[in-house]
């Protein structure tokens, strides 16, 4: 029987990171939604880059970066007492550049266009901006969230290259699903690696399966 | 012709490979990683021809199930491990030290050593919240000379990949805290009549690669 602990670990990682993209993501896709700026195709660009960047260039910087060594680590540390490498707050900072295009762009096409057009017209009726885009552009765009919070919660899921190069293998701290499936085959104990991949694939279909029966009920945008 | 390197051995391997191409027509590549992960690799079926392992007990193993050929088995290198970081092993009991990486003990032989080391003196449990695991030395030096682990257990030959500016502390366990690393090497059977393999094998045996291994901070047989 392998140990299920990691599994727990994975869907924590996954959860507290699709928490913080959905914080700091919302209001980053709304401002890419609307901005005229001649900066938005760098920025855009900017966030595509772990689409395209292999992991271990994501994970070579971080473990550069969150060195007690390195300013931002060494601050961490001063502040909060604990180390980010090989820690589960690094593996969520990790996890939340890994993942951050899987829920921006999602969001900021949800964003675009119709929502645009409704978003101005509420504002002509006097709404303040706030409550327009709780009420009139949240609604619109529940396809666009649905589908940004399931992708970067699966694509956490996934994860495997930045957690071997930045996590150090902890049991209960570092060491997700996905790395323990590896040093299973490693060690040739493909009996836990079948039960963990098998629980994997499993979770990841229902989960991406749950996305597609939504959003065929759901039309992309919802019109007033 | 490649050869399966286990991680500590690599930059000995480089020079090896210098040497060998200079006296002979045979070009060699190295393929490194853990001992551990390269015995899997082999069992299915990698296109290695030698196999320089960290330890004898998977060399054995291939020869068990037919992998490896018996009679080529022999002991090219005896292992050093260093504590790089600290020139007192007490301090790892200290709050400084707040991460102490080591090799995973279940794959690679210089992380098995470094576990009976911290086990005979008495440190396992005060150590054992700051373990982190490198997938092999390589990693393990990695995460030391990333400043992310302020310590690690590391083979002496890594000492080499050190920036020679700066002096680093280290300390040097003694033999008996410790089984021998004894590092074993074989033909593997896929390779038993491919010439280049043979010749790397019997030349790993001649005093002028001995010599070199030697300058790497290992022991010989």
């Amino acid at each position: 029987m392998p140990d299920l602990s990691s599994l727990w670990l994975t869907a924590r990682l996954a959860l507290v990171t699709t928490f913080v993209l959905l914080i700091i993501g919302t209001p980053l896709a709304w401002w890419l939604a609307q901005t005229q700026s001649r900066f938005k195709p760098v920025i855009e660009a900017f966030i595509a880059l772990p689409l395209v960047l292999p992991p271990t260039v994501l994970g070579f910087y971080l473990l550069i970066a969150i060195s007690p060594n390195a300013p931002f680590g060494g601050f961490w540390l001063q502040a909060t007492g604990d180390t980010l490498s090989f820690s589960f707050t690094g593996l969520v900072i990790g996890s939340v550049i890994y993942s951050f295009p899987f829920m921006i762009q999602p969001l900021q096409s949800a964003f675009e266009g119709p929502v645009q057009q409704a978003i101005r017209t509420a504002a002509s009726l006097r709404a303040s901006k706030l409550d327009a885009f709780f009420t009139v552009a949240v609604p619109m765009s529940v396809r666009g969230f649905v589908t940004a919070i399931v992708l970067s919660f699966a694509h956490t899921l996934g994860e495997f290259g930045v957690v071997l190069m930045v996590g150090g293998n902890i049991p209960d701290r570092t060491r997700v699903a996905s790395i323990e499936i590896y040093e299973n085959v490693e060690t040739l104990n493909y009996g836990d690696a079948h039960a963990l991949s098998l629980i994997l694939l499993i979770v990841s279909f229902l989960t991406l399966f749950c996305v597609f029966l939504f959003n065929r009920r759901f039309p992309a945008h919802v019109r007033l | 012709m490649t050869v399966a390197v286990a991680a500590n051995f690599k930059t000995a391997l480089d020079q090896l490979e210098t040497d060998f191409e200079a006296r002979s027509n045979y070009e060699l590549e190295g393929v490194v990683g853990s001992t551990g992960k390269l015995y899997a690799q082999i069992v299915y079926g990698a296109p290695y021809d030698v196999f320089l392992a960290a330890d004898q007990a998977r060399p054995v193993r291939l020869i068990e199930e037919g992998e490896a050929l018996e009679s080529s088995r022999f002991t090219y290198a005896l292992g050093r491990l260093i504590l790089l970081g600290q020139e007192d092993p007490g301090a790892l009991e200290s709050s400084d030290v707040m991460r102490i990486a080591i090799a995973n003990p279940t794959l690679a032989p210089y992380g098995k050593a470094a576990e009976q080391v911290l086990a005979r003196l008495n440190l396992t449990e005060a150590t054992e919240p700051k373990l982190v695991l490198g997938e092999n030395v390589g990693q393990t030096f990695a995460f030391v000379s990333t400043g992310n682990a302020q310590v690690g257990f590391i083979s002496e030959a890594q000492m080499s990949n050190l920036n020679e500016t700066t002096s680093v502390p280290f300390w040097r366990p003694s033999s008996d805290l410790y089984d021998p690393i004894a590092q074993d090497a074989v033909l593997l059977t896929r390779a038993a009549d491919k010439p280049a393999a043979i010749a790397f094998v019997s030349y790993l045996q001649t005093d002028a690669a001995r010599d070199i291994i030697a300058q790497h901070g290992y022991d010989l047989p």
